[in-house]
């Protein structure tokens, strides 16, 4: 099958969408397929060789955060070429609602389109002003996935419509047998997430950390991830930053090492959600987790029974849990049994499998993907104006 | 004396003109998404006849108890023959009688066991995995062009030509746990 993947954010900046993007493509070529990922990309970037660049994404201020996107009509011309090069059967397209390249493509494109739905962010008001605009272009859109049922509910408020649900996909094994470092092991708590953003929860766990070092004194804090790390510690009494270790940035290789080394993961996120995938690498690599109860994270640790769960924000509840996992190995033994199992129906042969069957799906009552305008000179015209159709 | 007239004149083709391609453009879309219709029907008929099929070929393979067998073909047979307002009810009883059949992991063991059963459960697993989201795709199709056709402009440029109002495919597709949990 020739699948042409396409990807709204910059392939230069790491984010967990493009990280899905990048194993799916890996995953499709493993069985044989014919993969293309169209992506914004510096020119200077190296790109693996399924990457097609469609040129450098311009950073603007979007739904309260800086993001960088590709539009334009430069961009629009990159997409149409793509598309007609790419002779795709089916177009997969990632966040359609983003003003990026994903919109772009729906608009060029005709064909078997199917899309995933990443995030669930509230209606923007952009979002309801475009809504019209939104809606034509997203009506091309023949099977919609969303990562997790919170995220479907989302879209199907927000959109209408409907979508099948295929959670996101973590190379399972890869975590399982990763090798754990011991100057990472013992009382260790593990946090991954970039430091300076607050809906990630570190400040959340650096109130909580006071009372988990009153009560047990041994345990340290493993912060990997960017960000400024006085900053971070600046809420804790002197004293107690020494129990408190940043890694900065770390490889896949130590990020899994990492969780297959500490004693409790915590997520403290708190809000922002919609999936949750750093719990399920956690779970992969056999770390109890700690999470707050967000609807996203309650579903991926199946309403509780694979990971523990403490009220959102409650820098109390968190810390109360915490010591209580800390010495409590037993029910750490078996929260790592459980959650080893439940994260099986996360990893790619499952979720691979799953949307190729979305793809046969919808190429099975369809010609392959063309850009519009191939089709619009041979018979564009004519369809447009035969309006009856019996 | 004319003079004053041809700007409006302009003015008013100029309208004429907007409206005219801005309706064009709707009509368009409308197409568009009744092939989508079209084709996302399609491909629900072809998983449904898929999933009747194996579910047949598994009821006369003999893999199965007698009864189980009996209450498995009639389903499926009836599912195949059903006449087009019919389908949703055949085919929902098709779904309950999968799930009745299947219901346990033993039986579908019994059924990998047997010589060939692991590819008819292969397939069979395919096919009520992909019922639901064919069954999906399609109503998402229908939902669309009807909140389009229920438009005004649509309603009153009769846009719609005389294609047929869309309507949604209404089953009970639940898959039987013990042969999805297994794949899952």
């Amino acid at each position: 099958m020739r699948i042409g993947i396409v990807c709204p954010y910059s392939w230069d900046v790491p984010g967990g969408v493009q990280f899905h993007i990048r194993d799916l493509a890996e995953y499709f070529i493993r069985l044989g397929h014919e993969v293309s990922v169209l992506a914004p990309a510096d020119d200077d970037t190296p790109l693996p060789p399924y990457v097609v660049s469609a040129g450098r994404a311009v950073p603007v201020p979007y739904n309260g955060s800086v993001a960088r996107l590709n539009f334009g009509f430069l961009s629009a011309a990159r997409v149409r070429r793509w598309l007609h090069d790419g002779r795709f059967d089916v177009v997969h397209i990632h966040e359609p609602t983003s003003p990026s390249l994903g919109l772009l493509t729906c608009w060029a494109a005709s064909g078997p389109i199917v899309a995933t739905f990443h995030t669930s962010n509230p209606r923007s008001r952009a979002m309801i002003a475009a809504y019209s605009i939104l809606q034509a272009a997203l009506e091309k859109i023949s099977a919609r996935i969303a990562v997790s049922e919170y995220a479907r509910r989302t879209l199907v408020e927000h959109l209408g419509g409907d979508a099948v649900v295929i959670p996101n996909g973590v190379d399972v094994d890869f975590f399982a047998e990763a090798e754990p470092k011991p100057e990472w092991q013992g009382d260790t708590i593990g946090f991954i997430g970039r430091i300076d953003e607050p809906r990630k929860g570190l400040p959340v766990l650096m109130k909580a950390l006071p009372r988990i070092l009153a009560e047990r004194p041994q345990t340290r804090l493993l912060v990997a991830g960017r960000g400024d790390e006085e900053e971070a510690v600046e809420s804790l009494p002197a004293e107690l930053r020494s129990r408190v270790e940043f890694l900065g940035m770390v490889s896949d290789e130590d990020k899994a090492r990492f969780l297959r080394s500490v004693d409790l993961y915590v997520a403290p996120n708190t809000g922002g959600e919609s999936f949750g995938i750093i719990l399920v690498e956690a779970m992969s690599a056999g770390a109890p987790v700690l999470a707050s109860d967000l609807d996203a994270f309650a579903q991926v640790l199946d309403q509780g029974a694979a990971g523990e769960l403490f009220a959102n924000e409650d820098p109390q509840a968190l810390a109360a849990a915490a010591v209580r996992l800390l010495g409590d190995p037993e029910r750490r033994a078996e929260l790592r049994e459980r959650g080893s199992a439940h994260v099986r129906r996360f990893d790619w042969s499952t979720v691979g499998a799953d949307i190729l069957s979305v793809y046969e799906t919808v190429t099975d009552g369809m010609a392959a993907v063309a850009a519009a305008d191939d089709d619009e000179r041979g018979q564009g015209l004519r369809a447009r104006f035969g309006l009856a159709r019996d | 004396m004319c003079a004053p007239v041809t700007p409006t004149l302009i003015w008013i083709l100029v309208v004429l003109v907007a409206i005219g391609l801005y309706l064009s453009w709707t009509a368009g879309r409308l197409d568009r998404l009744h092939a989508r219709i079209d084709a996302a029907r399609a491909a629900l008929d072809a998983q449904l006849l898929r999933r009747a099929s194996v579910a047949q070929e598994l009821a006369t393979s003999g893999v199965l108890d007698p009864a189980a067998s009996i209450v498995l073909y009639e389903a499926a047979h009836a599912a195949r023959q059903a006449e087009e307002e019919q389908r949703e009810v055949a085919e929902s009883e098709l779904s309950q009688a999968l799930r009745a059949v299947f219901g346990e992991a033993q039986q579908v063991e019994a059924v990998r066991e047997a010589p060939g059963g692991d590819a008819a459960a292969h397939e069979l697993t395919e096919a009520v995995r992909r019922v639901p989201m064919a069954r999906r795709f399609h109503n998402d199709a229908v939902g669309a062009a009807r909140r389009l056709r229920e438009h005004r402009k649509v309603r009153w440029f009769r846009l719609a030509g005389h294609a047929p109002f869309p309507m949604a495919f209404e089953m009970d597709d639940e898959p039987p746990t013990a042969l999805v949990e297994r794949a899952a």
